[in-house]
């Protein structure tokens, strides 16, 4: 399954809630506020970075670089396009969407 | 007789921002409303508290997202008289940010010091 969360982890409790969740295997794209998750540093990136070990992280570009955290993503956290955003969901079977 | 003019009223004014700059409109439009009351020639003084500290982050670039990127109007306060900028330190830290990642100079404060400027204000009006 694939699972999105567009709040920031430090505002909202989706990404916790969506980590929950998600299931060995699984892939969490971050897309608008979401990407704040995704920086490296911070009081929530140990638990991105235990995460890591189990689901795939992705990150969306554009709302990365529109919030300036570009050279701050954490090694892991794979960056994809809007096209990569469509082939994400293309690939799985169903898309939980954390609001 | 002559009537005397009465003193321009000017209040203190502060603007809190609690919001990441582009998942809602929210900065965008205390923003705004900031530089609205500064051509009123009011005491304006911001404050960051929270995401808010986000929308002072150097580097944003939104052609990705076709919206507008409006963290260098924040240097442009400066031109307004709005000089009192005021970022809560835990907020910065939690993010993994310094002051050296902001596009403004900005005085860093603790929550404690936060809460004083707040109850030091006529108005108070929160984003």
């Amino acid at each position: 399954m694939l699972h999105t969360v567009n709040k920031s982890p430090f505002d909202h409790n989706t990404f916790e809630t969506c980590l929950k969740f998600a299931r060995q295997g699984s892939a969490v794209l971050l897309i608008e506020d979401g990407v704040y998750a995704a920086a490296a540093d911070t009081a929530v990136s140990k638990r991105v970075q235990e995460a890591l070990k189990s689901v795939s992280i992705y990150a969306l570009k554009p709302d990365v670089e529109a919030r300036g955290m570009q050279n701050r993503v954490m090694d892991g956290v794979r960056l994809v396009d809007y096209g990569g955003f469509v082939d994400l969901v293309v690939e799985h079977n169903a898309v939980q969407s954390w609001l | 007789m002559a009537q005397e003019t009465p003193d321009r009223v000017s209040k203190k004014f502060l603007y809190v921002n609690c919001k990441a700059p582009h998942g809602t409109i929210y900065a965008l439009e205390s923003l705004e409303v900031v530089l609205i009351g500064a051509a009123f020639e009011q005491d304006v003084s911001l404050a960051f508290v929270g995401d808010g500290v986000y929308q002072l982050t150097k580097g944003q670039d939104t052609k990705g997202i076709e919206m507008k990127n409006f963290s260098p109007t924040f240097r442009a306060l400066e031109d307004y008289d709005v000089t009192k900028l005021y970022v809560e330190q835990e907020a910065l830290q939690a993010r993994g940010l310094t002051e050296a990642d902001l596009v403004v100079p900005v005085e860093v404060v603790s929550a404690q010091r936060m809460a004083e400027i707040m109850e030091s204000q006529d108005v108070i009006l929160s984003f």
